[in-house]
């Protein structure tokens, strides 16, 4: 096979251990997979079922600890595993490229952007001048608009987005066989990401590379591969057309991922969502039999046993499960329905904030976080707050909490009456009133404090309880998060990110409160633990009628769970309504951009409208309407004149836009604009 | 100030320590009489204040003469101590710390890391004196004084200054290579090391590029912080080897209690130390752009 015709990736039973304390511990078992030339490939799984493992071991730069036991690797049909050190690097220098998470971190902070990415072009032996000549084109070609002046800039001096722009230029420079593409977006806003994934498509069908996409986010890769294959611990269990393994997989662990998704019409006052029960077998654990046994719910003594093959189903399907025609059939975890009582309102908000507004002094600037906010919450609703990084999601939680002390004429009332800025100045009850779960319970919880010692101290600390009322309230609160009693004795380091998270919302409802902040409770965690959290968070509303205010930048997530939706955009409040209404036409053409970033799992195509830009500065935000300079919908010299008022257009929902809502019905029906205005889109920095 | 305080709570006096303990009380009358120091403490040191800022350090009690004579050729001798020291360890330092780091856990890392350590770990006289012992005693090949005949020429004085500087180099080379070793490993780890490997740079490229521009950073700080140790901290060191640094000036000035040069000393040495950190300040933010453009950002 010449090089000319060779695919441009084969794994041939790709066998890869750790070494851990003397002990070979396997990480991927047996790995074949082979991606055709332009063609695009997705690996999903959850997180540390090996996928990228897979990635480093085919640039063969794996930790000084891993080595691949047997196996080939080909890359346009030049065997990796018989190579020298040269000729990995000569590969590596001419034929594969990888763009991995945290673009910030990927490129180095001391050096210019320009020399890094000509560097690129030196090692293919371009002279000085010459590289930057490309260096300048291939930045014009990732769609940076002012290249020359880029260059120049140090990493740290770009947006998240701008720098992930730099990695793909960098990694398409050489002009590679196999571009790798390890959870690219992961970590950046559902607009950049947008934004990011139409540039790696575009840029696929340019240099015509082909693509191997590793993703958790199931959406993501339905978007971007032809092919997709399924992985979990370390095994290949499902391979297939990317429309044929989401719309009929056959292999339950796919089964079960699917179904964890919050997908569009499921409503936590309805439905709840499945989950796969149980853990990722332990690195490198004997399985004899089939790698997803003790997770199935279709297992039985000949899984056990035996592993079964890779099952062809015909067109490239494949499923590596020996009831792979009853997959679907998949017994569910959770019901899928759920009874919720309607609740009585006796129409006094929980929480009312008026005038709210937060100003950041920084180096002579004054950065309004938050403007101006005027918003109030139900009792035992869910509150979901959307916005971009940098639109004062977050602030507004801290000013609730206290936190963080509001300017001057901000109101924040709780039932009723009015609670102090800050916390040190709050009453007890006050204090317990109001609680919050962090998106990170690493950072959360006290590392040396056994789970025990942490939810006590929240009883103590929150409503005085002592001796055996309290072990009681701690079973209780451990039941009522689904926390095993028998690991109350552990530390947080021994738990895995969902039980920590359980410890967390444990915490926030020892003291009975009346409102909960998640803010991105479950960003951090795999799909299928997202849903137990999320089933729990709804269940506990249910069970305790508490109020949630739900921060997350993950729109099914939010729509699963919120009652009401609140759209923030450079701290102002541009659209609020009940979750439907925001969620359908019309919408605030903020809402409707950040909604049709979005990827969905269903493969639907909805119509594109991408933010051109950057989110402007707070320190300088736009005149007028400050969604003016990225608004697909811009009106004309009103939108940069005049603010606009936030208007009740329909009953309860509340929007901040010049353009009438029936024009804005009118035009949403329509397929979208083209993307016009793209010179006046750009930041002005 | 706290020095003036604390050089006034030692036992004794100015004059009876000038002249010696057989002197008749009477002349240790008058010499505190004419030096001042039967005065109050703090107009003492109001005098010493308002002399400094006029420009004058005053004028030493032991040895009669303007302090700012005595002061400044035992600060050049410290520089030339301090520079040659400087100069070996530097280099060294950070050579062992990034070889250490290259081959983390293994031999090499261990013999220079627990090398380095004990090294630092044993105080500086005892080098001084095991340096003495084989260099100008057994072996004769280095002056056992460090201070070099009036007249010496470049190489002479070097020859002269090198085997303190040698205990110094001993005691500062454990604390470099270890900033440095730490550096350039959490650097290796970095994702953008990993970015220039899978760029397909060799090897070599890698580190003299990539890694070692952001290691040493934090290690240049560090260094620079030590500058002002070697200058002021070296009493045992000028001690043994009779050399005329700041070191041993301030330790006769403390032993007779010469107020004006020990706190004029001491502020010299209080000022080497703001001079280096500032330096080093400054170098880490013009070598590091995430500092240095920090400001010019909005």
């Amino acid at each position: 096979m010449t090089a000319a015709t060779a695919p441009a990736l084969e794994l041939d039973d790709l066998n890869v251990a750790y070494t851990v304390r003397g002990i070979d511990r396997p990480v991927l078992r047996g790995v074949t997979l082979s991606i055709a030339q332009g063609e695009s490939y997705g690996l999903v799984g959850e997180s540390g079922c090996g996928k990228s493992t897979a990635a480093f071991a085919l640039m063969r730069y794996l930790p000084r600890n891993g080595k691949i036991q047997s196996g080939s690797i080909r890359i346009a049909g030049q065997e990796l595993m018989s190579m020298s050190e040269d000729g990995v690097r000569n590969l590596r220098a001419t034929q594969v490229s990888m763009v991995y998470q945290n673009p910030g971190a990927a490129l180095n902070p001391s050096i210019h952007i320009g020399d890094q990415v000509a560097e690129v072009f030196e090692i293919a032996g371009g002279s000085g001048a010459q590289a930057r000549e490309r260096t300048h084109e291939i930045l014009g070609k990732v769609q940076i608009s002012d290249p020359a002046r880029v260059m120049r800039r140090y990493p740290h001096q770009l947006s998240g987005g701008m720098q992930q722009r730099v990695v793909i230029a960098m990694a398409l420079a050489k002009d590679p066989a196999l571009l790798i593409l390890d959870e690219p977006t992961t970590g950046l806003d559902a607009t950049v990401e947008a934004e990011v994934l139409d540039l790696v498509a575009l840029l696929r069908g340019e240099f015509g590379t082909s693509v191997f996409f590793i993703s958790h986010n199931l959406a993501v890769i339905r978007r971007m591969c032809e092919r997709v294959g399924v992985l979990y611990a370390g095994r290949l269990v499902e391979e297939g057309q990317a429309e044929t393994v989401f719309t009929d997989p056959r292999h339950p662990y796919t089964v079960g991922l699917l179904r964890c998704i919050p997908k569009g019409g499921l409503r936590k006052d309805v439905h709840r969502l499945d989950s796969i029960p149980g853990f990722l077998p332990q690195l490198g654990a004997d399985l004899p039999g089939c790698v997803f046994t003790d997770r199935c719910g279709l297992a039985r003594e000949i899984c056990r046993e035996h592993e079964p093959e890779f099952h062809q189903l015909g067109g490239g399907h494949a499923s590596r499960c020996h009831f792979h025609d009853e997959a679907q059939t998949l017994p569910r975890t959770t019901p899928s329905h759920t009874e919720v009582p309607k609740r009585e309102s006796n129409g006094v908000p929980v929480v009312k904030a008026e005038h709210m507004a937060k100003t950041f002094h920084q180096e002579g600037h004054d950065v309004r976080a938050l403007d101006d906010l005027s918003i109030e919450i139900r009792p035992g609703e869910t509150l979901g707050l959307v916005g971009e990084s940098g639109s004062g999601k977050t602030t507004f939680a801290r000013l609730l909490l206290g936190l963080t002390e509001p300017d001057q004429g901000s109101i924040v009332e709780l039932e009723g009456h009015p609670l102090a800025p800050r916390i040190a100045k709050r009453s007890s009850d006050d204090v317990r009133a109001l609680q919050i779960v962090f998106q990170n319970p690493d950072a959360a919880l006290n590392r040396r404090f056994s789970v025990r010692r942490i939810i006590n101290r929240a009883l103590t600390k929150l409503v005085g309880a002592k001796g055996e009322g309290r072990d009681t309230r701690l079973r209780e609160l451990a039941h009522s998060v689904r926390f095993d009693v028998r690991l109350l004795g552990a530390r947080p380091a021994q738990l895995s990110g969902g039980l920590k998270q359980r410890v967390a919302i444990a915490r926030a409802f020892a003291g009975e409160p009346l409102v909960v902040v998640c803010d991105e409770p479950t960003s951090a965690l795999d799909v299928s633990v997202q849903a137990a959290i999320l089933n729990l968070l709804a269940d506990l509303q249910r069970d305790k009628g508490v109020t949630y205010l739900f921060i997350s930048h993950d729109l099914g997530v939010v729509r699963y769970l919120s009652d009401r939706i609140a759209v923030l955009y450079l701290g102002r409040l541009m659209e609020v309504g009940d979750a439907e209404t925001v969620f359908s036409a019309p919408h605030h053409p903020y809402t409707e951009a950040l909604l049709s970033a979005v990827p969905s799992v269903e493969g639907e195509e909805r119509p594109r409208i991408r933010l051109e830009g950057e989110i402007p500065s707070a320190a300088d935000p736009p005149s007028g309407c400050v969604f003016h300079t990225r608004c697909p919908r811009y009106l004309g010299a009103i939108c940069e004149e005049q603010e606009p008022p936030l208007a009740e257009v329909e009953r309860g929902h509340f929007m901040r836009c010049h353009i009438p809502v029936d024009e804005l019905r009118r035009l949403q029906a329509e397929p979208p604009p083209p993307r016009a205005r793209g010179s006046q889109a750009k930041t002005t920095s | 100030m706290i020095i003036f305080v604390a050089a006034q709570l030692l036992p004794g006096d100015v004059g009876r320590a000038i002249l010696g303990p057989f002197a008749a009380q009477s002349s240790v009358d008058q010499l505190n009489e004419e030096l001042g120091t039967n005065r109050s403490i703090v107009v003492q040191y109001g005098d010493w204040v308002g002399g400094v800022l006029q420009g004058d350090l005053g004028d030493s009690y032991a040895f009669s003469r303007p302090v700012g004579d005595l002061l400044w050729p035992a600060l050049k001798n410290s520089a030339k101590l301090a520079l040659l020291a400087f100069v070996i360890v530097v280099p060294i330092g950070i050579l062992g710390g990034v070889a250490a780091a290259l081959k983390e856990g293994r031999l090499r890392d261990r013999v220079i890391s627990i090398g380095g350590l004990s090294a630092t770990a044993i105080p500086e006289f005892v080098w001084a004196v095991l340096g003495i012992m084989i260099f100008g005693v057994w072996l004769g090949v280095l002056p056992t004084t460090a201070q070099a005949p009036q007249d010496a020429g470049f190489f002479t004085q070097v020859k002269y200054l090198l085997l303190p500087a040698l205990c110094l180099v001993f005691v500062l080379f454990g604390y470099i290579a270890r900033m440095a070793r730490a550096g350039t490993i959490e650097s290796l780890d970095a994702d953008y090391t990993r970015t220039a490997y899978l760029k397909g740079l060799p090897r070599r490229t890698v580190i003299r590029r990539h890694v070692l521009r952001n290691s040493l950073l934090p290690t240049i700080a560090v260094v620079a912080t030590q500058v002002g140790y070697l200058f002021g901290g070296l009493v045992a060191i000028e001690l043994i080897f009779n050399y005329n640094g700041l070191g041993q000036l301030i330790y006769r000035a403390a032993q007779r209690q010469d107020f004006p040069l020990l706190l004029s000393a001491t502020l010299v040495v209080g000022v080497v130390y703001l001079v280096a950190t500032l330096i080093a300040d400054v170098l880490y933010s013009l070598l590091n752009p995430r500092i240095r453009l920090a400001s010019s950002e909005s």
